[in-house]
């Protein structure tokens, strides 16, 4: 899978130098998820694989990364979907349409489309896991032709969590791919008319090829362990799976330390990994 | 090898300081402990010491340094990265903690370009010193880092009244130019190899009862060995001294902030532990190595495995700091080694 530890954007010779960003657009979802539209200098494209990260400084506040969440196939500024948990992204909720930021990358390995070819695809996101998710499931509806079936799970807690509501509307009355959505419940002051269970109860439910097709999972750290044994019981081979897992980082270049599992660096040699390298660490916690 | 008078090196070193060229630093004794600080006059190197506290890695990536500034002026946002030219020369060096650097450098330059610490680096003159006396706790003789032949620009063995001088690099040659040396005699050079390979060995109080070569596997072996990392991690306090006074230990974290009243700032990175609590936690309180001994057991599968691994280096020097200035009498990496060895010794039988 590509991998890169060289930002695209040398200015000088300094890894560490910046490129303005500037944020075109905001669109809040109806958690504290909030999507950014950042255009760089003189309509650059950021040129990343679906599945990379960028790391976003916000002046005065801090840095953090977060995986590009726009198709490469989309022209034009590369969006991001940030959760407000913290003290860089509730600074980054503050920000309108008209600030700067600061974008280093985009860095780390990603989904390479050119191995996903032919293939048969099923993406299995679980709450904001969508975010890094949809670039490479937008990639491969935007190229339809060049893979084969697709399909994409998406469980949330509510229904309020969900993301890009406008799209997976799409993608329900679509008939480019097949699309199930869970929550794991619905409060009394949401509505729902879907079913409702952790993401594990509708992944049987997908009709796929296991001998035929790739999977893969992007969610939070506990959903992991479950799809994976899930997936195993419907007999997919592990060597057909990826994981996109989160850790924390702060220079996304393999040297800053925080983001190891065991040997690996999840910020060069993921955030995206074939299952079998990860499978028997320990701290990947799968 | 060159033969300096004493007197000649300190002037030479004094003639420098003077220059104001680079700043010069070295070893002193600061009444309790033995540190790399700024050095005023060639007088007040303390050269026979046993370890300083912190290695000379500070010198080439400091515990604090901006990294990123940036600037609003009239609406023209500007960020720009920084990397000072701030090499120093760098007086009496020991071996292992040439080693580390070595090391440092194959990662920071060699491998994952790291423009603060290569400016440094490349503005810096190493000049080492062959060992006269070792902590108590250092074991640098087991690791193959008593003595080196690479690393440095100039290193010195102290011969009495004289110090002999192995010239590592053209910059070192250049750094005697103005100073009366003469070569070196048969009889000096080999007093130079009898000091390296029979009085340095004797100068440690412990040792690896295995070659460092086998470490990576030991470790491996002992991975899953959770009753081991349980015990001896259990009066750990969690706070990172081992990190911090480590030359090897390299990890940091970035963070910014804003000039009071200014539309500017500057972004810092700092060292950082893998040993303090929060190192590997994430927004949402999820935490990867909550449990201490987790966060010991990575510290030395990282040293003595993983850089093994990735970067072909032993990352432990055998310095022994982390065991002498342990604030919970926890830290022992020989003592560590050795049992993990005897462990897989005896599982074998």
């Amino acid at each position: 899978m590509h991998s890169s530890t060289t930002a695209k954007f040398d200015i000088g010779e300094n890894e560490y130098q910046p490129v303005n960003g500037l944020i075109t657009r905001t669109k809040s979802f109806a958690g504290d998820d909030k999507l950014f539209e950042i255009q760089l200098p003189e309509g650059e494209e950021l040129g990343h694989q679906p599945g990379q990260f960028v790391q976003l400084l916000v002046p005065g506040v801090g840095e953090a990364p977060f995986s590009v969440t726009s198709s490469p196939t989309k022209p034009g500024p590369f969006e991001l979907t940030i959760r407000a948990v913290g003290n860089v992204t509730n600074a980054i909720h503050n920000l309108e349409p008209g600030d700067t930021v600061g974008i280093r990358g985009p860095y780390g390995t990603g989904f390479d489309p050119d191995i996903l070819e032919g293939e048969d695809i099923l993406f299995i996101a679980g709450g904001i896991g969508l975010a890094p998710l949809r670039s490479i499931i937008n990639y491969t509806l935007d190229e339809r032709e060049r893979f084969g079936e697709l399909t994409t799970v998406y469980g949330c807690k509510e229904p309020a969590e969900q993301l890009y509501p406008d799209e997976l509307e799409k993608w329900a009355e679509g008939d480019e791919m097949a699309y199930l959505e869970t929550v794991d419940q619905c409060p009394q002051d949401q509505e729902w008319d879907g079913p409702t269970g952790v993401i594990t109860s509708i992944i049987p439910e997908v009709d796929i090829d296991v001998e035929t097709t790739t999977v893969l999972v992007c969610g939070p750290p506990v959903m992991y362990k479950f799809v994976l044994q899930e997936l195993d019981e419907m007999g997919v081979p592990d060597e057909h799976i990826y994981l996109s897992l989160e850790r924390n980082m702060h220079c996304g270049r393999g040297l800053c330390g925080h983001c190891q599992i065991n040997e690996l660096y999840v910020c060069t040699d993921g955030p995206v990994f074939h299952y079998p390298v990860v499978r028997d660490k320990e701290e990947a916690e799968v | 090898m060159k033969i300096i008078d004493k007197t000649a090196f300190e002037r030479l070193l004094d003639e420098k300081i003077s220059s104001g060229q680079r700043d010069v630093v070295g070893v002193q004794d600061d009444g309790e402990k033995y540190v790399f600080d700024d050095l005023r006059s060639a007088s007040d190197l303390a050269l026979e010491y046993d370890v300083t506290m912190l290695s000379p890695k500070k010198y080439l990536m400091p515990q604090r340094e901006t990294i990123v500034e940036y600037r609003d002026t009239n609406g023209e946002f500007e960020w720009r990265a920084k990397a000072e030219p701030d090499g120093k020369v760098i007086v009496g060096i020991h071996p292992y903690d040439l080693v580390a650097i070595e090391q440092l450098d194959t990662i920071f330059i060699d491998t994952l370009r790291d423009e603060p610490y290569r400016k440094k680096r490349e503005n810096s003159l190493l000049i080492g010193v062959n060992m006269q006396d070792a902590s108590e706790t250092a074991f640098a003789a087991s690791m193959g880092t008593a003595t080196t032949d690479t690393g440095y620009d100039l290193m010195l063995t102290d011969l009495g009244d004289t110090f002999a001088v192995n010239i590592g690099t053209l910059e070192g040659k250049e750094f005697l130019n103005s100073t009366d040396t003469r070569k070196a005699t048969p009889q000096e050079i080999q007093e130079v190899e009898r000091i390296e390979q029979e009085e340095v060995p004797e100068l440690f109080e412990r040792e690896l009862e295995f070659s460092p070569a086998l470490l990576p596997t030991v470790l491996a072996e002992n991975y899953d060995n959770m009753e081991f990392w349980e015990d001896y991690s259990e009066k750990c306090l969690s706070c990172g001294t081992c990190n911090m006074v480590c030359p090897t230990c390299y990890c940091f974290s970035v963070d910014m902030i804003r000039d009071l009243g200014e539309n500017s700032g500057q972004e810092s990175r700092r060292w950082d532990g893998c040993l303090l609590e929060d190192f590997a936690s994430v927004a949402g309180d999820e935490n990867f190595r909550g449990e201490v001994a987790e966060r010991h057991r990575h510290r030395f599968m990282r040293k003595g495995w993983y850089i093994y691994e990735r970067y072909g280096d032993i990352a432990c020097v055998g310095c022994g700091r982390c065991t002498s200035e342990c604030v919970a009498d926890v830290a022992d990496p020989c003592d560590v080694y050795n049992k993990l060895y005897q462990e897989v010794q005896a599982r074998a039988q």
